[in-house]
C-alpha cells in the first residue's frame, strides 16, 4: 500500500521533463523540420502560433500567408491568438505544480486510468464517433475528473476490469497501480485500436523471445483485461504473461499485416449509436464533460445524443481546475465549441488542430514509453473530449485521421524533438494546404462563374462561399447577392452584415421565401460541412430545401468545398446521423415578443422541439462541387476520395 | 341607409389596414356585410333581384380593391350574387309555372313587364320558356339555340299587371318579400357553410389518417388543427411534425394547440423540413386561397413543402373550405397574389440601421429585405383537396368551382370599369 502510494512521486520528477520542452523548442525544429516553404518558421511562442493560419490576403503572394496578421473582416472566424492559452498554461503550471503533471502520468500508469485512455481512443478512431466494439467488459469508466484518486472509487472500478484474471490486485483494497511498486515495470499506455493490433502482431513476433525473459509482471492481468477487450480472446490469454517484454520493445513490426490493419482502420467505424442504454452508459461514465441527457426527445432521434443545454459551461468550468490530463490548449478549444464561439467546419478544425499543435510542443515522451503510441493516445483522449463538448465534424474526423497517420509513421530513428517538429510541420501544413490554398484554389474557380448581372443565391453562411463573394466584388464584376437565412442560428445576418459593409447589393430574406426569391436567381451558392461519396452534400440544415427549390426552377447549385472535407462514409437521409442543437432555441424566437406560444406549454410531454443542425442534399440537386482539385459534378467524389487518400494522409 | 354605409366603411378600412386575419373571418365578416347591405336595400317595385345585384356589385367592388389579396372578400361577393340570381330564378320559375298553370290566357297582358330599365323586353313566350329550360335539365337542343340572358330577367311584375286588382298586388307585395327573404336566408346559409366547413372537413378524417401516421403541416390553420383532432378523437394515434411558418411563426400556435388537445406534436424549424419528410406519411396543409385551376396560394414557405413532398412521393393533402374556392385563374400568382410584409420581421431595425446607411451612391440601397405573405403551389404538386364536399383532383377545382359562382359575376369590377 505504502509502496504504492509512493509511486506518486514518481510522476513529479517528470513535471520538469514536461517543461522542458517548452523552454526550448525553436532549435530542435530549426534542426529537423522538413523545408517547408509555405510556412513561416515556427517560433515557440505560443500567442504567435495561434496567430490565425487561415486569414487569406488575397493580393499577396501564397507563402506570407502564415504570418499574416488577421484582417478584421475576415470571413474564416479563427481563434483569436490568445494571451490566454498561455497564461493558462502559466496559471496551471503555477498552480497544479503537485497535481498537474503526476496525473497525467497516472493517467497512463493506474490501470483504472488507462482504461479510460483505452476507451477513449477506441472512441475515437474515426474521429470521434464512437466505436461498436467499445471495451464493453470494462466497465472501467473512472470519471476524469476524479483522477485525483479517491482510492475507494478507483478501487471498485478497478476491480471489474481485473475480474478474476487479476492475481495479485484483486485482494489489494487500492490497486489502483499495482504496478507501482515497481517502478522499473513499464507504464501501461493507453491504446487505440490500432495500437493494440500492432500490440497483438508484436506478441506474436515475440513470443518466443519473451518466453526467456518472462518474468511475470503484475501488469501483465491488467493487459489481459484490456486486450481482452478487442474480441481476441484466445491468443490473448496465452500471450499474457509475454505482454509487459513485449511491449516493453515495442516497434512496429510485421510489415505486410500493417498494410491491411491501415486499410482497415481508414474504413470508417460504425458510430455510438445513442439508443443503445448500456453502451449510453458506459461512455457517460467514461466522460469529462457531464452532460445531462435532455427528458424529451423525438422518437426518431434516439440514436443521437441530446444533452439539456446550458447546463455543461458552468459546470465544465467548474471542473477547470480538476482536470489535470487536460491540456489548457485543449480545454479551451472544448469550451469554445461547447458554447459555439467556434463554429464553422473550417474554423473549428484549425483550432483544432492548433491545439493539438500546442499539445505537440508541450509534450514530452514519459519515460520507457513511445511517442507515437503515448502521443496518439493523448489525442485520442483530447478528441473524445472535444466529441463531448459537441460532436466532430466529418472535416474533423478526416484531419484527426491524418494526424495520427503522421504520428504513428514518425521514423523511429528521430529523436523527440524532431519528431515533435515534424508533427507541428505537419499540422501547419495541413492547415495551410488543406485549408488556406484549398480555399484560394475554390475562390480563384468559383469567382470564374460569376458573371456580371448574375443574381446569386448563397444560404446561411459558409466562409469559402463569403470569400467567393467578396473576391468575385473585388474583381469588380456587378452582382447582386441574395442571402437566404433561417432560424434559430441565423447566421445569414452577421454574413449580411459583412456583404454590406463591402458594398455589395444584398436582399435578406428568410428560407420560406425562398421559392418568390428564386425567379431571379441565376446561380446559387452553398457551403458544405461535408461531400459524402454517393455525392450527398452534408450541410446545414435548409441546404437541400434551397437546393431543391433551385432545382425546381433550373437554377444551377454550386457547392464549394474544399476535398479534405469529402468523406467515404454515404448516407441517404438526414436521420441516421446527424447533431442535434439546443432544442430550446426553438421555441423561443430572439426579438419577437408577440411570438411565445410555446412559454408555457413547453414542458408538456407530447411537445417535442427539434433542432436539427444538418441536412443531407441528394446529389442530383447538385450540379457543381468546387474544390481544390478542380470543379467536379458530384459523382466524381468518390473518386477524388479515393484517389487523394493516401495524399490527404501524407500530404 | 348612412348605417350600412357606415358598416361598409369600417370593413373597407379594417380590410385596407389588413386588420382581419384569416379567410374565414374574412367570408364571414364580407357575407354578415352583405346580409345587411340586402336587408337594407330598399328595392323597386320592378326588377327587385337586378338592384340588388347592383348594389351587391358596387360594395363588393369596393371590398376587393380594399383588399385584392384576400381573395375570399371576392369570392363571397360572387357567391352572393349567385344566391341573388339563384333565388330570382326559382321564384320566376315558380311564378312561371304557376302562371302557366292558372292564366293560360293571361300571356297577352304582361305589358307591365315591359317597363324594365335595361333589359330586353321579352314576350311572356320567351320567358316561359326560359322557365320551361330551368325546369329541364340542359338539352342539346337549348344548348344550339343558345339560351337568352333569363337569369336576371326580372318577372315579378310579369305575373301581377293590372289586369287582376287587389289579390294581383297582394301577390306581388309578398312576392318582393319573398324574393329578399330568400335571399337573407341563403345568406345566412352560406355564412352557416362558412362556420361549420370546419366540422364537414374534419368528418373525413378518419377516412385518410391511419394508424401510427406521421404528418406533416406548416404553419397555423384552424381547419387542419379541426381536422387532426378529429382524427384523435376517432382513437387514431399518430404523431404531427409542426414547421414553425417563419416569419409569422404560426407553427407554434398550432403546436400549442395540438399538444393541448393530447397530440403528439414536435416543433421542427422551416428548414428541417426536407430532412423530416423523409420520414412522414402525409403532408395535411391549409391554404389561403385555391384557385380555378387547382393552384393553391398559401402560407409562405408551402412551395417547399410541396416539391419536398413530391420528391419523396408524399400525398401534398389540402383542406380548404367552399369559401376558399376561388374561381380565377392565376397569372403569375407568386408576385401578383403575393404581399410583402413589414421587413421587421426579419430585420431588426435598430439592428440592421447601420448597414440600411450604405448607400451605393445613387440613392438605391444596398440592403433590401424580401418578406412575401403567400407562396404558389401549382395544381401538379397538390395530391388532394379536401373540401367541406368531399376530396377532390385538383383538375377537378374548375368544375367544382362552376358551381357556386354564376359566370356572370366572375368579373365583379367589369360593369365599374363599363360604367366609368
Amino acid at each position: 500500500m505504502d509502496a504504492r502510494r509512493g509511486s506518486l512521486p514518481v510522476p513529479r520528477v517528470r513535471q520538469v521533463g514536461f517543461f522542458t520542452p517548452n523552454a526550448q523548442p525553436a532549435p530542435t525544429r530549426s534542426q529537423s523540420g522538413p523545408p517547408d516553404s509555405s510556412s513561416p518558421p515556427l517560433s515557440d511562442s505560443p500567442a504567435s502560433n495561434s496567430l490565425s493560419p487561415v486569414m487569406i490576403p488575397p493580393p499577396r503572394h501564397h507563402s506570407d500567408n502564415l504570418a499574416a496578421a488577421p484582417r478584421p473582416t475576415s470571413p474564416l472566424p479563427v481563434p483569436e491568438p490568445s494571451p490566454f492559452r498561455r497564461r493558462g498554461a502559466d496559471n496551471n503550471n503555477a498552480l497544479l505544480v503537485g497535481s498537474y503533471n503526476p496525473a497525467e502520468t497516472l493517467l497512463a500508469m493506474s490501470p483504472s486510468s488507462s482504461h479510460v485512455g483505452d476507451g477513449e481512443s477506441e472512441e475515437t478512431m474515426s474521429g470521434g464517433w464512437f466505436r461498436r466494439s467499445n471495451s464493453g467488459k470494462l466497465a472501467s469508466s473512472l470519471p476524469s475528473g476524479t483522477f485525483d484518486f479517491s482510492p475507494v472509487q478507483s478501487t471498485a472500478e478497478a476491480l471489474k476490469p481485473n475480474k478474476v484474471q487479476n492475481p495479485v490486485g484483486i485482494s489489494a483494497p487500492k490497486e489502483q497501480q499495482p504496478e507501482a511498486p515497481s517502478s522499473s515495470k513499464q507504464p501501461k499506455p493507453k491504446l487505440t485500436k490500432a495500437e493494440r493490433r500492432a500490440l497483438q502482431e508484436s506478441q506474436r513476433a515475440a513470443k518466443a523471445a519473451a518466453k526467456a525473459g518472462g518474468g511475470k509482471s503484475v501488469a501483465a492481468p491488467e493487459e489481459v483485461a484490456t486486450i481482452k477487450s478487442v474480441k481476441q480472446h484466445q491468443t490473448q490469454k496465452k500471450d499474457a504473461p509475454q505482454v509487459a517484454v513485449s511491449v516493453a520493445a515495442s516497434e512496429r513490426k510485421g510489415g505486410d499485416k500493417s498494410q491491411e490493419k491501415e486499410r482497415r482502420k481508414d474504413a470508417p467505424a460504425p458510430r455510438m449509436q445513442f439508443d443503445d442504454k448500456s453502451r449510453v452508459e458506459k461512455a457517460k461514465r467514461r466522460s469529462v464533460v457531464d452532460q445531462t441527457e435532455a427528458k424529451k426527445r423525438v422518437e426518431l432521434f434516439r440514436h443521437l445524443p441530446q444533452y439539456e443545454h446550458g447546463t455543461q459551461l458552468a459546470d465544465l468550468e467548474s471542473k477547470f481546475l480538476q482536470l489535470d490530463p487536460m491540456h489548457p490548449a485543449i480545454y479551451k478549444v472544448g469550451l469554445q465549441y461547447l458554447a459555439g464561439d467556434i463554429s464553422g467546419g473550417n474554423a473549428r478544425c484549425i483550432a483544432m488542430l492548433q491545439a493539438f499543435q500546442q499539445v505537440v510542443k508541450d509534450y514530452s515522451t514519459p519515460p520507457e514509453k513511445t511517442l507515437p503510441r503515448d502521443l496518439t493516445a493523448k489525442i485520442s483522449s483530447y478528441v473524445s473530449f472535444f466529441t463531448q463538448c459537441r460532436p466532430l465534424s466529418m472535416s474533423m474526423g478526416n484531419a484527426i485521421r491524418f494526424l495520427k497517420n503522421r504520428i504513428a509513421k514518425l521514423s523511429p530513428s528521430l529523436s523527440e524533438s524532431e519528431s515533435k517538429s515534424s508533427i507541428c510541420t505537419d499540422i501547419d501544413r495541413f492547415i495551410n494546404e488543406k485549408i488556406v490554398l484549398a480555399d484560394r484554389v475554390i475562390v480563384q474557380h468559383a469567382s470564374s462563374k460569376v458573371k456580371d448581372g448574375d443574381v446569386l443565391l448563397v444560404y446561411g453562411s459558409s466562409c469559402v462561399v463569403e470569400m467567393v463573394l467578396l473576391h468575385s466584388h473585388e474583381l469588380g464584376k456587378q452582382f447582386r447577392v441574395i442571402v437566404v437565412d433561417s432560424r434559430p442560428k441565423l447566421e445569414g445576418k452577421a454574413l449580411l452584415r459583412r456583404l454590406v459593409a463591402k458594398g455589395v447589393h444584398c436582399t435578406y430574406t428568410h428560407i420560406n421565401a425562398v421559392s418568390y426569391v428564386m425567379h431571379e436567381v441565376t446561380k446559387v451558392f452553398l457551403g458544405a460541412s461535408s461531400v459524402l461519396s454517393n455525392g450527398t452534400v452534408y450541410s446545414r440544415v435548409g441546404t437541400a430545401c434551397v437546393a431543391m427549390v433551385a432545382h425546381a426552377f433550373r437554377v444551377p447549385v454550386i457547392i464549394c468545398c474544399e476535398a479534405y472535407k469529402f468523406h467515404e462514409r454515404v448516407q441517404l437521409d438526414s436521420i441516421c446521423s446527424n447533431e442535434l442543437g439546443d432544442p430550446d432555441a426553438i421555441g423561443k424566437v430572439p426579438g419577437r415578443m408577440d411570438v411565445n406560444y410555446l412559454n408555457d406549454v413547453s414542458n408538456s410531454g407530447n411537445l417535442q422541439l427539434l433542432n436539427l443542425m444538418y441536412d443531407a442534399t441528394p446529389a442530383d440537386y447538385v450540379s457543381m462541387i468546387v474544390t481544390d482539385y478542380g470543379m467536379i459534378p458530384p459523382t466524381s467524389v468518390p473518386v477524388i476520395v479515393r484517389e487523394y487518400r493516401r495524399d490527404h494522409l501524407l500530404i | 341607409m348612412p348605417d350600412v354605409q357606415a358598416l361598409v366603411n369600417e370593413f373597407l378600412n379594417k380590410l385596407k389596414k389588413r386588420k382581419i386575419e384569416g379567410s374565414q373571418a374574412t367570408a364571414k365578416q364580407t357575407a354578415e356585410l352583405l346580409r345587411s347591405v340586402i336587408s337594407q336595400q330598399r328595392v323597386p317595385r320592378t326588377n327587385q333581384a337586378g338592384a340588388l345585384i347592383d348594389a351587391v356589385r358596387a360594395i363588393g367592388e369596393q371590398l376587393i380593391v380594399a383588399n385584392p389579396i384576400e381573395l375570399a372578400v371576392g369570392n363571397i361577393v360572387r357567391r352572393v350574387l349567385h344566391i341573388i340570381r339563384e333565388e330570382d330564378l326559382s321564384l320566376t320559375t315558380a311564378a312561371v309555372a304557376e302562371l302557366n298553370l292558372s292564366t293560360v290566357s293571361d300571356d297577352d297582358d304582361d305589358g307591365g313587364g315591359g317597363d324594365q330599365d335595361d333589359r330586353p323586353v321579352l314576350s311572356a313566350a320567351a320567358v316561359a320558356a326560359a322557365a320551361r329550360n330551368t325546369l329541364r335539365p340542359p338539352s342539346l337542343q337549348m344548348l344550339l339555340e343558345g339560351a337568352p340572358d333569363f337569369v336576371a330577367v326580372p318577372r315579378s311584375s310579369s305575373s301581377g299587371g293590372d289586369s287582376e286588382g287587389k289579390s294581383k298586388s297582394m301577390d306581388r307585395n309578398s312576392r318582393t318579400r319573398k324574393l329578399k327573404h330568400d335571399i337573407i336566408e341563403a345568406v345566412n346559409e352560406l355564412i352557416q357553410d362558412i362556420t361549420t366547413c370546419h366540422e364537414l372537413i374534419a368528418e373525413q378524417a378518419v377516412e385518410h389518417i391511419h394508424q401510427n401516421e406521421v404528418i406533416l403541416t406548416l404553419g397555423s390553420s384552424k381547419t387542419v388543427l379541426e381536422f387532426l383532432c378529429a382524427a384523435k378523437e376517432k382513437k387514431r394515434s399518430f404523431r404531427v411534425f409542426v414547421a414553425e411558418g417563419a416569419p409569422r411563426y404560426q407553427g407554434h400556435l398550432l403546436a400549442k394547440e395540438l399538444v393541448a388537445r393530447g397530440l403528439q406534436t414536435t416543433l421542427i424549424t422551416d428548414s428541417a423540413v426536407f430532412a423530416m419528410i423523409s420520414r412522414v406519411n402525409m403532408v395535411i396543409v391549409g391554404s389561403h386561397a385555391v384557385m380555378a385551376n387547382g393552384g393553391v396560394i398559401a402560407p409562405v414557405g408551402m412551395n417547399m413543402v410541396a416539391l419536398a413532398a413530391q420528391k419523396h412521393a408524399v400525398p401534398f393533402v389540402v383542406l380548404a373550405g367552399s369559401h376558399k374556392l376561388c374561381p380565377l385563374y392565376p397569372h403569375n400568382p407568386e408576385v401578383l397574389l403575393n404581399e410583402l410584409r413589414s421587413p421587421s420581421e426579419l430585420l431588426d431595425f435598430g439592428e440592421f440601421s447601420d448597414c440600411l446607411d450604405f448607400g451605393s451612391g445613387d440613392g438605391s440601397p444596398l440592403l433590401h429585405v424580401v418578406n412575401p405573405t403567400f407562396d404558389y403551389v401549382p395544381p401538379k404538386a397538390v395530391s388532394l383537396f379536401i373540401t367541406d364536399t368531399g376530396g377532390h383532383n385538383p383538375s377537378y377545382m374548375y368544375r367544382l368551382i362552376a358551381d357556386y359562382y354564376s359566370a356572370d359575376d366572375l368579373v365583379v369590377q367589369r360593369r365599374h370599369a363599363a360604367g366609368n
